[in-house]
C-alpha cells in the first residue's frame, strides 16, 4: 500500500507533469532544430512564432465556439489548429519573402541571420500583443480531467491522489503523431529526402537539381506547423500569455542544443531530458521517502536543490554537454 | 536683458508663493508588469481626488492639479527610476502618488525623490523594510507594513482551526518580506510552516514548485504572489494535481482575476487585503462607481487617500513646496480635528483656511503611525459559490 502511495505521488508530481512539459519542449525544439538544419541559423523568433500561432488558434476557437461548433469532450482548439497553422504559415512565409530571402541571397553569415531573427522576434512579439493583448487567456474547453485527484483518492482508498489532465494526454498523443509523421516525411518522401540532402551538403544538393527555394519553403511550413502545435498544446495545458512564450524560448534552445542542433531525434530526447531534470532534481523526496522507508523520519525536505535553481539545472547540463560533446548527445551539427 | 530676466524670475517666485498656480502631481504605478490589472483603478482613484480639489478651487487660491502618469513597471527598478526621473526633472511634479511595489519604490525614493526633495506617498508598497529606511521625512504610505499583514493573516488562519501551512512567495522584496513576517508570526502563535519557498514570476512551468510544496504538505497553501503572474501558475498547478484544497491569498492575490479564472475551484479558500469598513469606504465606492471604475480593486482607495493627503498637506502648509508641506502630512492625517471623508476635500480646505484642525479619515480610515505608515485595517475575504465575498474587517 505504501509502495503504491509512493508511486502515485511520484507519478502525480514528477512523471506526468514532466512528460507533458517534455513533449511541449520537444515539439518546440524540433522546429528550432529543423530551421537550423536547413537554413543554418538559430531562429530566435521561434518562441514568438509559437505565441502568434496560438493567438490565431484562439481567435478561430472563439469563432467556432460562437458558431456552436465543437468536438466535445475534446477541446475546440484542436479543430481550430489547421486554420491557425495556415495563418501562421502565411505570416512566416511572408517574413521569409520580405526579410530572410534578402540575406540568404547575399549569403550572409549565420550570426547576421541570428540577429535578423531577433529583430523578427521583436516584431512578432508586438504583433501578437497587438492582436490578442497581454492578458492570461484560458481557452481550453471540454473535459479537463481524465482522472481527478480527489476522485482517484476516493476510488482507490490511497492517501495520494493522481491527477491526469486531458490536455496532458492530448499533448503526449499529438506529439507522438507529429513526430512519427515528421520522421516518415523526412525519411520516405521525395521532398523530405531532398530536405535532408540539402541539410547534409548544400552544394551537392544543388548540383543534383534540388530547388533550394522549395526546400526552404517546406522547412518554414513545417516549422510554423510545429510551432503552432507546440504553442497550442502548451496553452491548453497551462494558459496563454504572450510573455510566457518568450520565456519558453530558453528551455527550448537548451533542449535543442543538448540533443544536438539539426538532429530531430536529439531535439526530442533533449526536450524530455530538460523537463525531467527541471522537475526531478528539485523534487522534495520527503513524502515519497516517508512511504518507502516509514521507519526513517527525515528532518529536512530531502531536496537536492531548491526550486529556484531549476533553471540552473538545465544550464549545467547544457554546459556539461557542450564541454564534452560539442555537437550534442545525438551528433548534431557543431554550434 | 539681465533686468528682464531678474524681473521674470522674481515674478515666478512670487507666483509660486502666492496666487493660483498649476501644480503637477506624479502618479507612479506599474501600468505594465505583474500588477498591471490593478494599476488603472489606482491611477483613476488618485486622479479623482485631484479633480475634486481642482473643482473646489480652494487649494492655494484656486490652483489646479494636473496628474502626470509614470509607468513604474513594479519589477524593474531601473525602468521605474527613469520614469520617475522624467516626471520629477522634466514635468517638475511637486509630489508623487507611488511607487507601487516595494523594491521599485525603494529605488525611486533613494535615487530620485530624496536627491530632488520630492514627497512620495505610496498607496501599495508594503515591505517591512520601508519602515526603517532613511527618507529625510519625504516618504509616507497609506498602506500598512506587511509585518502587520503577517500577524493578521496568522489570526485569520488560526481562527479557522488550521495550524499547519506551506508558504510560497514571489521572489522579490514584497514576497519575501511578507512571507518572512508571516512565518515568524505564525510560528510564534504555535503554528507550523512546513516549507517557505520562493517562485519566480513569468516562468513557463511550475510543476517543480508544486511538487516541492506538495511533498512538504500542510492543511493550506499560502501564496504570497501576484494574481497576474506566478501566483496564478502555482495555484493552477496545485489545483490540478490535487496537492492542496485550501488556499490563503494575501493582498497581491486578491483580485477579480481569481474569480474569473478559478471561480468555484477555490471554494472555501480565503485571504485578506488592506481595506477598511465604514462611511469613508462607502462614500469612496459610490464616487468610484460614478466616475466609472471599480473602487473595490486592491489599493484604489489607498491611492485616493495618498493623493488627498498630499493636497491637504499643501493647504495646511500654505505652499506646494515639498520641503515645507512634508511637515504637515502627519498632522492632517491624524487627529485631533474635524474628521474628513472622501468627497469632503473642499470642506477640508475651507476648514484649513479657517484655521481649524482636520483629521483626514478618507477611504481607508487613515491613521499614520511610526515613520508615516498606515496602522492597518484588513478586509477578510472568502470564496463562496465561486464569488469573492467579504467576511469582515480586522
Amino acid at each position: 500500500m505504501d509502495i503504491l502511495n509512493a508511486i502515485v505521488a511520484l507519478a502525480n508530481f514528477v512523471l506526468i507533469p514532466a512528460a507533458a512539459y517534455g513533449a511541449q519542449l520537444a515539439l518546440g525544439a524540433l522546429g528550432v532544430t529543423l530551421i537550423y538544419g536547413i537554413l543554418r541559423f538559430s531562429n530566435f523568433a521561434h518562441g514568438d512564432t509559437m505565441a502568434f500561432g496560438t493567438a490565431m488558434v484562439i481567435l478561430v476557437t472563439w469563432a467556432l465556439q460562437g458558431a456552436g461548433i465543437g468536438i466535445a469532450p475534446l477541446p475546440t482548439a484542436l479543430l481550430a489548429l489547421p486554420f491557425g497553422i495556415g495563418l501562421t504559415a502565411a505570416l512566416v512565409l511572408g517574413t521569409d519573402r520580405a526579410v530572410y530571402r534578402f540575406y540568404r541571397r547575399q549569403k550572409a553569415a549565420p550570426v547576421i541571420l541570428v540577429i535578423v531573427s531577433m529583430g523578427v522576434m521583436f516584431v512578432m512579439n508586438g504583433l501578437t500583443r497587438f492582436i490578442i493583448g497581454v492578458e492570461d487567456i484560458a481557452f481550453d474547453d471540454g473535459a479537463r480531467f481524465i482522472v481527478n485527484a480527489r476522485a482517484f483518492r476516493d476510488a482507490t482508498g490511497l492517501d495520494e491522489g493522481l491527477a491526469l489532465r486531458s490536455t496532458q494526454v492530448i499533448t503526449l498523443v499529438t506529439a507522438l503523431v507529429v513526430v512519427v509523421w515528421l520522421f516518415w516525411f523526412l525519411n520516405r518522401t521525395r521532398t523530405g529526402k531532398s530536405m535532408r540532402a540539402f541539410s547534409d551538403n548544400e552544394d551537392l544538393a544543388l548540383l543534383s537539381g534540388i530547388n533550394p527555394e522549395r526546400v526552404v519553403m517546406y522547412a518554414w511550413l513545417i516549422a510554423s506547423a510545429l510551432a503552432t502545435i507546440a504553442g497550442t498544446l502548451y496553452g491548453l495545458d497551462k494558459s496563454f500569455k504572450a510573455f510566457n512564450y518568450f520565456q519558453l524560448l530558453l528551455p527550448i534552445f537548451a533542449a535543442a542544443i543538448v540533443g544536438g542542433l539539426g538532429n530531430p531525434v536529439g531535439a526530442i530526447a533533449g526536450g524530455f531530458l530538460i523537463a525531467f531534470s527541471e522537475v526531478g532534481v528539485t523534487y522534495a523526496w520527503k513524502k515519497v521517502a516517508g512511504y518507502v522507508l516509514p521507519f526513517w523520519e527525515p528532518d529536512g525536505l530531502l531536496q537536492l536543490l531548491s526550486t529556484e535553481y531549476k533553471f540552473a539545472v538545465s544550464f549545467v547540463i547544457l554546459i556539461a554537454v557542450l564541454l564534452f560533446r560539442p555537437t550534442g548527445l545525438f551528433k548534431g551539427k557543431s554550434v | 536683458m539681465k533686468r528682464l530676466l531678474l524681473a521674470s524670475a522674481a515674478s515666478l517666485v512670487a507666483a509660486s508663493v502666492a496666487g493660483a498656480e498649476e501644480i503637477k502631481l506624479g502618479i507612479s504605478v506599474g501600468f505594465t508588469g505583474p500588477l498591471e490589472s490593478m494599476a488603472p483603478q489606482m491611477a483613476e482613484a488618485a486622479e479623482m481626488a485631484m479633480a475634486e480639489v481642482t473643482e473646489s478651487g480652494k487649494l492655494l487660491d484656486g490652483s489646479t492639479l494636473v496628474p502626470v502618469r509614470a509607468d513604474s513597471t513594479c519589477i524593474d527598478a531601473a525602468a521605474a527610476t527613469a520614469a520617475v526621473e522624467r516626471i520629477v526633472t522634466t514635468d517638475r511634479v511637486k509630489g508623487i502618488v507611488g511607487g507601487m511595489c516595494s523594491g521599485e519604490t525603494t529605488a525611486t525614493l533613494q535615487n530620485v525623490a530624496m536627491p530632488n526633495g520630492v514627497v512620495m506617498i505610496s498607496p501599495s508598497a508594503t515591505s517591512p523594510a520601508l519602515s526603517t529606511l532613511e527618507d529625510n521625512g519625504l516618504f509616507f504610505r497609506t498602506s500598512p507594513s506587511d509585518a502587520r499583514q503577517g500577524v493578521v493573516m496568522t489570526e485569520i488562519i488560526m481562527d479557522r482551526g488550521i495550524d499547519n501551512v506551506a508558504v510560497t512567495y514571489t521572489n522579490n522584496d514584497y514576497g519575501k518580506g511578507l512571507a518572512d513576517s508571516f512565518a515568524a508570526a505564525f510560528t510564534e502563535a504555535g503554528g507550523t510552516v512546513t516549507i517557505n519557498t520562493p517562485h519566480e514570476d513569468g516562468k513557463a512551468d511550475y510543476s517543480a514548485e508544486v511538487g516541492a510544496l506538495a511533498s512538504a504538505g500542510g492543511d493550506a497553501l499560502v501564496i504570497a504572489g501576484y494574481v497576474d503572474q506566478g501566483g496564478a501558475g502555482i495555484l493552477r498547478g496545485a489545483l490540478d494535481t490535487g496537492a492542496f484544497d485550501t488556499f490563503v491569498f494575501p493582498d497581491g492575490m486578491v483580485g477579480s482575476a481569481l474569480e474569473t479564472n478559478f471561480g468555484t475551484e477555490i471554494e472555501g479558500s480565503f485571504g485578506q487585503n488592506p481595506a477598511s469598513a465604514g462611511a469613508g469606504r462607502d462614500a469612496f465606492l459610490a464616487m468610484a462607481t460614478e466616475a466609472g471604475f471599480d473602487g473595490t480593486s486592491s489599493f484604489a482607495a489607498e491611492s485616493y487617500d495618498a493623493a488627498a493627503l498630499i493636497m491637504l498637506a499643501m493647504a495646511a502648509a500654505g505652499s506646494s513646496d515639498p520641503a515645507t508641506y512634508k511637515e504637515k502630512v502627519m498632522e492632517v492625517a491624524n487627529g485631533p480635528g474635524e474628521p474628513i471623508l472622501p468627497g469632503e476635500l473642499g470642506k477640508a480646505l475651507d476648514l484649513i483656511a479657517a484655521g481649524t484642525d482636520i483629521d483626514y479619515v478618507g477611504a481607508t480610515s487613515v491613521e499614520l503611525i511610526g515613520a508615516g505608515e498606515s496602522a492597518g485595517s484588513y478586509r477578510e475575504i472568502e470564496f463562496a459559490g465561486g464569488k469573492l465575498t467579504e467576511v469582515g474587517y480586522r
